[in-house]
């Protein structure tokens, strides 16, 4: 018999605000532990929690990225469960009347355009993090309150490879948007997955399978990979399986159930009556909506059409936003979009990785590299001089042209000038001249070279080899 | 009348009862709920469940940094503390 | 002092003496003030109003050792305004109670009996206040904590509107009904300390944001040509009846200084002690999770945290709290919170309809606070519901989010104990309300009888 599985996931995101979600703690990872706290996230008796503007924003932003549904009405609830780095001993969160509702991803995956329905993106808030050491664990609050979304897919995902297309789209949405930095590494993103089995042709879901807290995507796919094998081995072998939560151990690269004799939740939500209801007003919406950028998937596919660009470096440009605005700033009137994308991808790339810089710091101006590419492509600087004045102006911001000039780096056409130095090379190598008259093409490139070496590389190639040509084979 | 499974909620709740107390809270809280069953007299088909006493939406603030505690007030109150965390009982999965 | 009523948890004495002689530099320096009317004079708080580096113990086991790191927002306006604050103020644990007698370190007493209770749970702010230990103390009000013992002891108490007063820094008992006010002396008293610490908070979410008048200035006018109701579901049954003929007294005297009273209907009044009791509970219930020995406060050591905290919180609380958490924990768990808790907040739009309908007709109501005096201390301690139920005629106003205040209004004879009359208005209609109890005390004395205080010890 042959199994499907059916993928749904549960994305928590980091929100980029300065501050945290109930109070004005600062929002930034890191930070000697308990520095970044007071009364109100640290659950001291008496406080009170105020929502913060921005993470709401950021929600229906969120909301308007993902195609979600914008509700009239809002609110946030209670969801009570006892655990050390819950300062609380409950978690704010958005239970029945989220700030965004029934949305869809659109991503490519294995050569298709799949959809993703979004179930909703709700706003709650992020808890404290413990460490654990021999006998005792300890709790740092740093973290609790940062404001947190959870990003809820309807069970539609039915590949591991789609899931990880999935988180990769969302994770680029969600930068793109200015939503979260996403930084895996600072636990930005994080993700419960529900992963169940069944015949193919069956209606009905598998049994549910949750695998809470995955802190990479490289550990959800692998996580993915065994529980989908595992399944389909049980259900083979005449198995039964049953719905339960299991954790997975990256070092073992195994799930283990997590059969526990802990007592069956019971969050007991209610409304959180220290929050007022949500109602919010289509002006607040309508400011947010100008904020909405292009979605990446809609970028590629225009790069490509516009531009011309293959599929690969599409994806390159886009998967770093503000790598892809300085392309779109550069090649905005060019007429060779495809030489703009090359000089951005293989020489500005390797020049920032090697210095260490980001977009925002480069001397080098998008519309120095559209001057480059003018240049070359009107023969005023050949394609190997390019690269000494790509690398002139990366490191002096001064424009190509004015480098060209300063150093004397146009290109030499005029047939006099090359005329003399091919006679010259002529003259210098009769050997090369002779191996050439007797049909060996190489004869010609060597000596070819050599004119380019006399004229340090300005001379234009193409004419000297003409010019060469012309003189020995009619002299 | 209605029974309350005081171990269960006390549970919930994260309290220990002892069994005497267990005993007498069952029989107190069965005669409250007994007592609010006349709610049940009343017919609140339509009616909007009240949640707030006052009307107001949108309440928010300005997404702005303020001070924090340093860690030596943060950890003041901690009946145990470790290398500036609160200390717990190792926590297991 | 205080041996005898036992109103104080604690008292800072240096901190108030330092107080005292700033106060005495600033008015001989600069004169007495518009803007610092408490300059000098001693305020005690509520042992559950957070006050930077005071104890803040909710009267509970679990918080003997916490001090507060910060400052409640009233406090903040106490202390602005030039007010001593020199002493926490003994309660029922967090709040919950209507004696006092759920303190974690013992009870209060009344300054008219020592035998029996203050009512509660602000029975040391109102008793300390008819103690003269104090000129004014700040209370909390969840189901008529202040109003109550006010009563119960005879002097002013005063629940404000749901959302004029902050309620940052007041640990939370149930968030949706509870609200600060004072005890005072006289209700011109009440009015300064109201004008002090009514305002708009942007730290309490559900501070509503709307001027403060000159409540003093309300005093000024006169009652005539008013409409006051008299709501006949508050003449319970079991009422003392000296209670009763002391109301229908007071209601007189209201209409010789020009009220028209009129009869009214608040028909859903016999649903207010469940429909609250459900909703307070189930606040309380999570509000209260917090308090788990992790972070602040006594711990019991577990071998894992579900031992810690289930050993922590069973030690930690006392028997009422406990009762109420589950109570709590109960009407929101799984399969019970349509039928209690949602079903609660229903009756709660209907309990909160009744007044809307009848403020319409009328400016005011006015009924008993309590149904009966001040009862013996330990009376009603084997029996919750009988305790729940002396709340009868003031968790209603907590329920809409409206404003009430209680006067002495008569004594009983023998034993002499106090008895309130309870003023109640729409929302933010805390001037009428002042206006009514402040002509009624001008043209009476019940707010001059002072107990006998014999400090020398019970
Ligand atoms: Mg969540
Ligand atoms: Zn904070």
């Amino acid at each position: 018999m042959e199994y499907e599985i059916v993928i749904g996931l549960e994305t928590h995101v980091q929100l980029k605000t300065r501050s945290k979600m109930w109070c004005g703690c600062v929002n930034q990872f890191g930070g000697e532990p308990n520095t970044h706290v007071c009364p109100v996230c640290l659950g001291f008796p008496g406080v009170l929690p105020v929502a913060n503007e921005e993470a709401l924003r950021l929600t229906v932003l969120t909301g308007m990225l993902l195609n979600c549904g914008l509700p009239k009405r809002a609110k946030f609830d209670r969801k009570n469960y006892f655990y050390p780095d819950a300062s609380k001993n409950y978690q704010i969160t958005q239970y029945d009347l989220p700030s965004t509702l029934k949305g869809c991803v659109e991503f490519e995956s294995e050569n298709k355009t799949c959809r993703v329905g979004i179930t909703r993106a709700h706003l709650e808030e992020d808890v404290g993090k413990s460490s654990h050491f021999d006998r005792v664990s300890g709790v740092d609050f740093n973290r609790a309150g940062v404001p947190l979304l959870e990003i809820v897919s309807e069970p539609e995902i039915t590949s591991v490879q789609m899931a990880s297309d999935y988180l990769n789209e969302l994770k680029t949405i969600l930068i793109y948007g200015g939503i979260s930095d996403c930084d895996m590494e600072k636990g930005m993103v994080r993700c419960d997955l529900n992963l169940s089995t069944r015949p193919v042709g069956q209606k009905e879901l598998g049994k549910k399978v949750e695998i809470k807290n995955m802190n990479s995507f490289s550990g959800a796919r692998k996580a993915l990979t065994y529980e989908m094998n595992r399944q389909i081995k049980v259900l083979r072998n005449g198995g039964a399986l049953i719905q339960e939560t299991r954790r997975w151990d990256d070092a073992e690269g195994m799930t283990h159930s997590m059969r526990s004799k802990e007592m069956a939740h019971d969050y007991r939500y209610l409304p959180e009556p220290d929050l007022m209801p949500f109602e919010p007003e289509t002006a607040w919406y309508d400011s947010i909506r100008e904020s909405v950028v292009e979605l990446p998937l809609a970028r590629k596919r225009r790069y490509m059409k516009d531009y011309g660009l293959p599929p690969k470096d599409t994806e390159t440009l886009v998967s770093n936003p503000s790598l892809a605005g300085y392309f779109e700033k550069a090649a905005e009137h060019s007429k060779k979009p495809k030489a703009v994308a090359n000089l951005i991808l293989n020489n500005l790339r390797a020049c920032m990785s090697e210095s260490n810089h980001s977009v925002d710091d480069l001397k080098i101006q998008p519309t120095h590299i559209h001057e480059l590419v003018q240049l070359v492509d009107s023969g005023k600087i050949n394609s190997r001089i390019a690269q000494e004045v790509f690398n002139a102006v990366y490191e002096s911001g001064k424009s190509p042209q004015g480098i060209v000039e300063e150093k004397g780096l146009a290109q030499v056409s005029d047939s006099s000038t090359i005329d003399a130095f091919c006679d010259e090379v002529i003259k210098a190598n009769p050997k090369s001249v002779e191996d050439f008259q007797a049909g060996k093409q190489n004869a010609l490139n060597f000596l070819k070279g050599q004119v380019m070496r006399l004229s340090k590389g300005k001379a234009n190639p193409a004419l000297v080899g003409q010019v060469l040509e012309k003189r020995i084979l009619n002299p | 009348m209605q029974e309350i499974n005081v171990q269960y909620v006390a549970e919930l709740a994260r309290i220990r009862l002892t069994e005497e107390e267990e005993t007498r809270f069952g029989g107190q809280l069965s005669q409250i709920l007994e007592y609010v069953d006349k709610l049940n007299q009343l017919d609140v088909e339509g009616i909007d469940p009240m949640t707030h006493a006052v009307p107001l939406v949108n309440v928010t603030r300005k997404d702005e940094v303020q001070p924090s505690l340093s860690n030596e007030l943060a950890l003041k109150n901690a009946p145990a503390s470790l290398n500036g965390l609160f200390k717990v009982p190792k926590i297991v999965e | 002092m205080d041996k005898s009523i036992h109103a104080f948890l604690s008292i800072n004495k240096q901190g108030v003496l330092d107080q005292a002689e700033k106060a005495d530099r600033e008015i001989a320096e600069k004169g007495l003030s518009a803007d610092r009317p408490l300059l000098g004079i001693p305020i005690a708080i509520k042992d559950v109003l957070a006050e930077k580096g005071a104890p803040l113990t909710c009267g509970s086991r679990l918080l003997r050792d916490f001090v507060s790191p910060y400052d409640a927002t009233v406090v903040t306006q106490l202390k602005n305004a030039g007010a001593l604050t020199f002493g926490r103020l003994n309660m029922d644990e967090f709040a919950m109670g209507s004696s006092t007698e759920n303190s974690s370190v013992g009870p209060t007493c009344n300054p008219w009996d020592y035998s029996r209770i203050p009512g509660g749970s602000s029975g040391g702010s109102a008793a300390s206040v008819v103690a003269d230990e104090c000129i004014a103390s700040l209370g909390s009000d969840t189901g008529g904590s202040i109003r109550q013992p006010a009563s119960l002891c005879g002097c002013v108490g005063l629940k404000p509107t749901y959302g004029r007063v902050s309620r940052y820094g007041l640990v939370a008992f149930a968030s949706s009904l509870d609200q600060v006010g004072c005890n005072t002396k006289t209700v011109s008293d009440a009015a300064t300390m109201l004008g002090v610490i009514s305002g708009y908070d942007k730290r309490d979410s559900t501070s509503v944001p709307r001027s403060v008048p000159e409540y003093s200035a309300a005093l000024q006018s006169s009652i005539k040509g008013m409409k006051i109701g008299l709501p006949k579901e508050y003449f319970v049954e079991g009422m003392q009846p000296e209670v009763a003929s002391s109301i229908r007294q007071a209601v007189e005297k209201l209409e010789e200084l020009g009220a028209e009273i009129v009869e009214v209907s608040l028909p859903h009044t016999e649903y207010a002690v469940a429909c609250y009791y459900i909703i307070a509970t189930a606040e309380a219930s999570t509000n209260l999770a917090r308090f788990d020995g992790i972070r602040y406060g006594y711990r019991v050591d577990g071998k894992n945290p579900f031992e810690l905290y289930c050993a922590t919180r069973g030690s930690g609380f006392g028997e009422e709290v406990k009762r109420r958490i589950i109570l709590g924990t109960y009407v929101l768990s799984s399969g019970y919170y349509d039928a209690y808790y949602l079903k609660a907040q229903k009756v709660r739009s209907l309990i909160a309809g009744d007044f809307t309908k009848v403020f319409e007709t009328v400016d005011a109501l006015v009924t008993p606070t309590s149904p009966t005096t001040a009862w013996k201390l330990g009376e009603k301690m084997d029996d919750p519901l009988q305790m729940y139920l002396s709340d009868v005629c003031t968790l209603s106003s907590n329920l809409a989010g409206n404003c009430g205040i209680s006067i002495p209004c008569g004594f009983t004879d023998n034993p002499t104990l106090p008895i309130g009359l309870q003023l109640l208005g729409p929302p933010f209609s805390e001037e009428t309300l002042l206006k009514i109890a402040g002509d009624f005390e001008q043209a009476t004395d019940w707010h001059c009888r002072k107990p006998v205080i014999n400090n020398a010890g019970a």
